[in-house]
C-alpha cells in the first residue's frame, strides 16, 4: 500500500501522490514514452506500398546479415565508438585536468576563467558547425596562417575533408564545445572537498599531486562515472553536428557516419533514397539496446563500488 | 537539380504581402493556398513578382510560399504529409520521390488538368506513374549543366573557350601554370557536386545522351562498359586542377572562390546564374560539357527538375486548379523565366529569356540532343540507391580514394542487386 | 610582469605554480573563445575584408553594417528570439516544477509502482525523444496543436523531465529526514512540506537543472523544424539556420546573423551562470 516512508501511522487515500505525480507522467508519458515505444513496435513491421504487415525480427536480421545494410550499420557503429573513445580520452582529462585547475586554492579570476570556457556548451551546433567549417577551410586559410607561423604549416591538411582524418577532426570540435560540461561537474565536486581533509594530508607531508591522487581522485570518481556514463550516452545520440558540417550522407564515403546519421537517412530518406520507417524503427531499436547495454555495463563494472553518485 | 543546389539553403517565408481584397470576382474560387516547396532562394520572387502577378487574375486566393530547407525538404514534407499538415500546393521532385508520394495517396492526379495541354510528353515524363496513365505533377522548370568561366581571367591569360575535351585541359595546364588562379572551381565534401556537376554533366556525351539512358534502363548497357568508366576516368583528371584543400571545400566555398574572382572554370549547374549575377562583379560565360572532337554531337543534361501538385487532403482544390492552370500560362513561363535566370520553363510557350548567360544555356537545346540525369528515373528505386552511391563513388573517384573501374564496379554491383533488366 | 602582480598570490614560492595554472587556464580559454570572436569581428567587415584578412580588426575601410542590416531587413530577428525565449522559459519553469514533484514524490514516499515509474524516467535519460518524431508529430495534429509554440513546450517538457527527476531526486536524498518528520508530527499537509520547505530547499539544484534543460532547448533545430516550421512560430535557432542556408555564400550576413543569436545566449547564461555554480556546488552529497 501507499505509505510515507517515514511514517507509521495509516493514512486516508494519498491524494498528494497523485497531485505530485500525475502532470510530469502525463505529459511525459503522453510525449515521450508513448511515442517511443510506438516506434519500438513499428520496428516489428514491414512496409509493402503502403500496407503495413508484422514481419517479426525480420528488419533487424536484414539489419545485420543484409550486406546492403550490414556494411552501412557496423561502418556506424564503430565509428560511434572511435567517436566516444575520443571524447573519454581527450574531453574527459581536459575537462578534469581544468577541473583541478580551476579549483586551486586562492586562485583569482576563477569565475571569469570558468564562465569563459563553459560559453562554446551554450552554443548551437548551427553556429559551431558553421565556425569550425570556416576556420579549417583552407580557402580561408585561418588554421593554416596559424599553422605556418608556429612552424607547422606543413602539416596542415583539408581535414574535415579527408577520410582518414574528417571523423577525428569532427569529435576535436565536438569536445571543444562540450568540454565544459565535464568541467563544471568535476569542479563542483571538488569544491565540496572540505578543507579539513586536504588539510589532514598536508600535515602528514603529502605534496600536492599526492594529495590530489589519494584524496581528490577517490572523492571525485563517482562524478567521474557519472560525466563517463553521459558522455556515453550523448555520443550515442550525436546527429547535429555530423549534419550540420558533412550532412545525412557523412562524407567523404560514410567516414563520419554515427548511429543518428544512419538513423536519419534511414528512416526520412535522402535525396532520391526513400525512407523506411520500419527500418528507421529498427535502428532506433538498436540505438536503445546499445545505450542500454553500455549504461548498464557501466553501472555493474563502476558504480558497484561507489555507493551513489554525489550531486 | 537544385534540391542539392542550395544544398545548406534556405529561407525565410516571405508571406504575401499584396493580397488585394477589393474588387472580389465571385466566378474564381477563392481562399488560401500553401505551397510546399525546397525553393527557398526563390522566396522573395514568388513573394514580389509572382503571387503579385497571380492574384492580379485571381484576387481573392491569398497564397502563401513556404518553402523547407533542400536538405530537409523530403523527410519534413513527409512528415507533414503523414500528419495532414501539409500545404495545398507541393513542390514535386523528379520521378520516385514523387511517385512515391502519388501511389501513397498524398497527391491527386491531375489528368484532367486543362494546363496540361501546355507540356510535351517528354516535359512531363517525370511525374507520371510507370504506365504512362496518370499524371500527378504540372511541370514547372529543368536546369541544364555547363561550365561556366570568368571572362576577365580568359582575357587576361589570352584563353579561348575551349570546343573540344582536349582543348579543355590544355586551357585548364595554362591556367595552372601561369596563374595563381585556381583552374577549376569545385570541392567534394558536399558529395553532390561530384555526381551532379561532374558525372552528369560531361557524362552524356560518353553515353549518347539518351540513348545510353534507356540502354541502362533496358538493362543492354552495363555501368562497367566503357562510357561510364571513361566518364570516371575524366573525372579522375580533374583532380589536379581544382583547388588546394577541395576534399573539405563546400560549395558554398565555391561559389565564393568563384565569385570572388580567384577561380577560372566552375562546373555549373544553370541555376547558379542567378547566385553569381548579385555576387560576382566580372563578367562571366558558358560553355557546355566537351565532345571528344569538333563536329561530334554534343549532348547535354537538360533535366526536369521541378514540378508543382496538389496536396490530396487540400481543402481548396478548386483554388489550387485555378493556380496550376496559371502556372501553365504563358505569363508564368516569361515571369518565372526571367524572374529565376537558370530555371528553364517546360511549356510550349515561346518565351524570350533577357539574361546573357541563361540564353547561352538555353541555346545549346538547338546545337545538343538533351537528356536527363540518368540516375533519376526507377534506378534510385531500390537498396542500393544509386544516386547515393554515385555520390560517394564520384567524389572518392576525384578526390583519387578510388580508380574510375572500381566506381563502375561498385556501382554495377549495387543495381545488379535490385533491378531485374541488370541482372 | 608588474601587470601579472594584481593576480598573484604575495608568496613568492606559489608564483611559479600560480603563474603555470593562469598560462593553462588562460591558453584554454583563448581556445574556446578564439572562434567565436572571429565570428564577430568579421561579422562587422565588408565580404572581400573578410576573405582577405579574417584576423584584423574591422578598420575604416573594412568596416560596415551591411550584414545586420540585411539580416534585419530579411528576417525577423525579433520575433524568432521572443519565440525562443517564451518556449524555452516556459518549458524551463515546468520542468522544474513538474520535476521537482515528481522527484519529490518518488523518493519521499514508498508505494506500488514507484521502481516502475523512477525507472520509466531512467530510460528518459538515454533514450533521444527524436526517435519518437513521427508519433509525436501525428499526436500533435490529433490535438490541434500543430504549429503552435504549445507543441514545443510539451515535448521539451517530456525530454527535460527525466533529467530533472534524476537529478532532483538526488538532491532530495540528501535533505535530513529530520525537518520532514518534524513538520508532519505538527501535522503539516504533505502539499505545504513540499512547497513551504522542500522546494525552497531545492533552488541551488534547480538552477543546476535548468542550466541542463535550457541548453538543448534554446538549441533545438529538430522539433521546431518539424511541428512549427511556421513563420509566427520560429524559433531564433532555426531562423538562423535557415538564414544560413539561404545567404550562405554572403558570409557577412551569415556572420551577423551568427553574432546575433550568440547575443541571446550570452544574456542568458550570464543571469544563469552564477546560479549554475551554486547550485552545482551545494548539490553535492556530504
Amino acid at each position: 500500500m501507499i505509505q510515507p516512508k517515514h511514517q507509521d501511522e495509516k493514512k486516508p487515500f494519498p491524494w498528494h501522490l497523485i497531485v505530485f505525480l500525475t502532470p510530469a507522467l502525463l505529459i511525459y508519458g503522453t510525449f515521450s514514452v508513448y511515442p517511443l515505444l510506438d516506434t519500438l513496435f513499428l520496428s516489428l513491421f514491414g512496409t509493402q506500398q503502403g500496407q503495413s504487415t508484422f514481419v517479426g525480427l525480420q528488419n533487424f536480421i536484414t539489419l545485420v546479415t543484409d550486406d546492403n545494410w550490414s556494411q552501412a550499420f557496423w561502418n556506424a557503429l564503430i565509428n560511434n565508438f572511435k567517436f566516444f573513445a575520443i571524447h573519454m580520452l581527450i574531453q574527459n582529462p581536459i575537462g578534469l585536468l581544468l577541473a583541478v585547475l580551476l579549483s586551486s586554492p586562492k586562485l583569482r579570476l576563477s569565475g571569469t576563467y570558468r564562465t569563459l570556457i563553459f560559453m562554446p556548451t551554450m552554443l548551437s551546433v548551427v553556429i559551431i558547425g558553421f565556425v569550425w567549417q570556416l576556420l579549417l577551410s583552407p580557402i580561408w586559410g585561418i588554421s593554416e596562417n596559424f599553422l605556418y607561423s608556429i612552424g607547422l604549416g606543413h602539416y596542415f591538411d583539408a581535414w574535415l575533408g579527408k577520410e582518414g582524418s574528417a571523423l577525428i577532426t569532427l569529435s576535436f570540435i565536438s569536445v571543444w564545445q562540450f568540454v565544459g560540461i565535464p568541467m563544471m561537474l568535476i569542479y563542483a565536486t571538488l569544491l565540496n572537498i572540505p578543507d579539513d581533509i586536504v588539510d589532514a594530508g598536508v600535515v602528514d607531508g603529502a605534496n600536492p599531486l599526492q594529495t590530489f591522487w589519494y584524496i581528490k581522485l577517490p572523492l571525485i570518481l563517482p562524478t567521474i562515472a557519472m560525466v563517463s556514463i553521459l558522455t556515453f550516452v550523448a555520443n550515442f545520440n550525436a546527429f547535429e553536428l555530423i549534419y550540420a558540417v558533412k550532412g545525412a550522407l557523412a562524407g567523404p564515403n560514410f567516414s563520419t557516419d554515427l548511429m543518428g546519421t544512419f538513423f536519419y537517412r534511414t528512416f526520412f530518406g535522402f535525396q532520391l533514397q526513400q525512407g523506411s520507417a520500419s527500418m528507421g524503427a529498427a535502428v532506433a531499436t538498436l540505438m536503445f539496446l546499445i545505450i542500454l547495454v553500455g549504461v548498464m555495463l557501466f553501472l555493474f563494472f563502476i558504480q558497484r563500488r561507489i555507493q551513489r553518485f554525489q550531486f | 537539380m537544385l534540391n542539392a543546389h542550395s544544398i545548406l539553403s534556405v529561407s525565410k517565408y516571405a508571406l504575401a504581402t499584396a493580397v488585394v481584397l477589393g474588387s472580389a470576382s465571385m466566378t474564381h474560387a477563392a481562399g488560401t493556398l500553401n505551397i510546399e516547396s525546397w525553393r527557398s532562394d526563390d522566396a522573395n520572387i514568388w513573394s514580389d513578382v509572382i503571387i503579385p502577378a497571380f492574384n492580379k487574375s485571381h484576387p481573392d486566393t491569398k497564397v502563401n510560399f513556404t518553402p523547407t530547407p533542400p536538405t530537409q525538404y523530403n523527410s519534413a514534407l513527409q512528415a507533414k504529409l503523414q500528419a495532414g499538415t501539409a500545404g495545398d500546393l507541393i513542390t514535386c521532385r523528379p520521378f520516385d520521390t514523387s511517385l512515391t508520394l502519388y501511389s501513397n495517396g498524398y497527391l491527386d492526379k491531375l489528368n484532367d488538368l486543362k494546363g496540361l495541354s501546355e507540356f510535351s510528353s517528354v516535359a512531363k515524363s517525370a511525374w507520371v506513374t510507370d504506365d504512362g496513365k496518370n499524371q500527378f505533377c504540372l511541370p514547372m522548370a529543368s536546369v541544364i549543366h555547363g561550365f561556366i568561366y570568368n571572362k576577365e581571367i580568359f582575357k587576361e591569360l589570352n584563353l579561348s573557350v575551349p570546343k573540344t575535351q582536349g582543348e579543355f585541359f590544355k586551357v585548364l595546364d595554362t591556367i595552372k601554370s601561369e596563374s595563381r588562379y585556381t583552374p577549376l572551381v569545385m570541392g567534394t565534401a558536399d558529395q553532390w557536386e561530384s555526381a551532379t556537376m561532374g558525372f552528369q554533366n560531361i557524362g552524356p556525351n560518353y553515353w549518347k545522351g539518351e540513348a545510353g539512358r534507356k540502354a541502362l534502363l533496358e538493362g543492354k548497357a552495363k555501368l562497367t562498359d566503357k562510357p561510364y568508366v571513361d566518364t570516371w576516368k575524366e573525372l579522375a583528371k580533374w583532380k589536379p586542377y581544382l583547388g588546394r584543400g577541395f576534399e573539405a571545400q563546400k560549395y558554398s566555398d565555391s561559389q565564393n572562390l568563384f565569385t570572388l574572382g580567384r577561380g577560372a572554370i566552375y562546373p555549373a549547374g544553370s541555376w547558379d546564374i542567378q547566385t553569381f549575377n548579385n555576387q560576382a562583379d566580372f563578367e562571366f560565360g558558358a560553355f557546355p560539357p566537351l565532345v571528344a572532337k569538333s563536329g561530334d554531337t554534343c549532348y547535354i543534361s537538360d533535366h526536369t527538375d521541378i514540378g508543382i501538385g496538389i496536396n490530396a487532403s487540400s481543402k481548396n482544390k478548386a483554388a489550387a486548379r485555378e493556380l496550376l492552370n496559371w502556372m501553365a500560362s504563358q505569363e508564368f513561363a516569361e515571369l518565372f523565366a526571367n524572374a529565376v535566370p537558370g530555371f528553364f520553363p517546360l511549356s510550349n510557350h515561346k518565351i524570350s529569356i533577357k539574361d546573357p548567360v541563361a540564353q547561352e544555356f538555353i541555346s545549346w537545346r538547338d546545337d545538343c540532343e538533351s537528356t536527363i540525369r540518368n540516375s533519376y528515373q526507377i534506378l534510385s528505386r531500390g537498396t542500393p540507391n544509386l544516386e547515393n552511391q554515385l555520390w560517394n563513388v564520384s567524389a572518392q573517384v576525384i578526390n583519387g580514394t578510388m580508380t574510375p573501374k572500381a566506381a563502375a564496379e561498385e556501382t554495377q554491383k549495387g543495381l545488379e542487386q535490385w533491378y531485374a533488366p541488370q541482372q | 610582469m608588474t601587470f601579472l602582480k594584481g593576480f598573484l598570490p604575495s608568496s613568492p614560492r606559489h608564483v611559479s605554480k600560480s603563474v603555470t595554472v593562469h598560462a593553462i587556464l588562460l591558453a584554454y580559454t583563448v581556445i574556446a573563445l578564439f572562434p567565436i570572436i572571429i565570428v564577430i569581428i568579421n561579422a562587422f567587415k565588408t565580404r572581400k575584408a573578410i576573405f582577405k584578412d579574417p584576423l584584423g580588426l574591422p578598420d575604416s575601410d573594412s568596416f560596415t553594417l551591411a550584414g545586420f542590416q540585411e539580416v534585419l531587413l530579411r528576417s525577423d530577428f525579433g520575433l524568432y528570439s521572443w519565440n525562443s525565449l517564451v518556449v524555452t522559459l516556459i518549458a524551463v519553469g515546468l520542468v522544474l516544477l513538474l520535476g521537482a514533484m515528481a522527484a519529490w514524490a518518488l523518493t519521499e514516499y514508498k508505494f506500488r509502482g514507484n521502481f516502475i515509474i523512477t525507472f520509466l524516467f531512467a530510460m528518459g535519460i538515454m533514450i533521444p525523444i527524436r526517435l519518437g518524431t513521427v508519433s509525436i508529430l501525428s499526436l500533435m495534429v490529433e490535438l490541434n496543436l500543430a504549429n503552435t509554440l504549445t507543441a514545443l513546450v510539451l515535448v521539451y517538457i517530456a525530454q527535460g523531465l527525466p533529467l530533472a527527476v534524476y537529478i532532483l531526486s538526488e538532491f532530495v536524498r540528501t535533505i535530513p529526514k529530520e525537518l520532514t518528520e518534524a513538520a508532519r508530527c505538527d501535522a503539516v499537509s504533505e502539499y505545504k512540506i513540499f512547497f513551504c520547505i522542500i522546494l525552497p530547499l531545492l533552488k541551488p539544484a534547480m538552477a543546476t537543472v535548468a542550466v541542463f534543460t535550457m541548453i538543448p532547448i534554446w538549441n533545438d533545430l529538430w522539433f521546431p523544424l518539424i511541428l512549427a516550421p511556421g513563420e509566427d512560430t520560429r524559433t531564433i535557432t532555426l531562423g538562423v539556420q535557415q538564414f544560413v542556408g539561404q545567404y550562405v555564400t554572403n558570409w557577412n550576413s551569415v556572420l551577423s546573423a551568427l553574432t546575433l543569436a550568440i547575443v541571446p545566449v550570452l544574456i542568458l547564461y550570464t543571469i544563469f551562470s552564477r546560479q549554475l555554480i551554486r547550485g552545482l556546488t551545494s548539490g553535492a552529497v556530504k
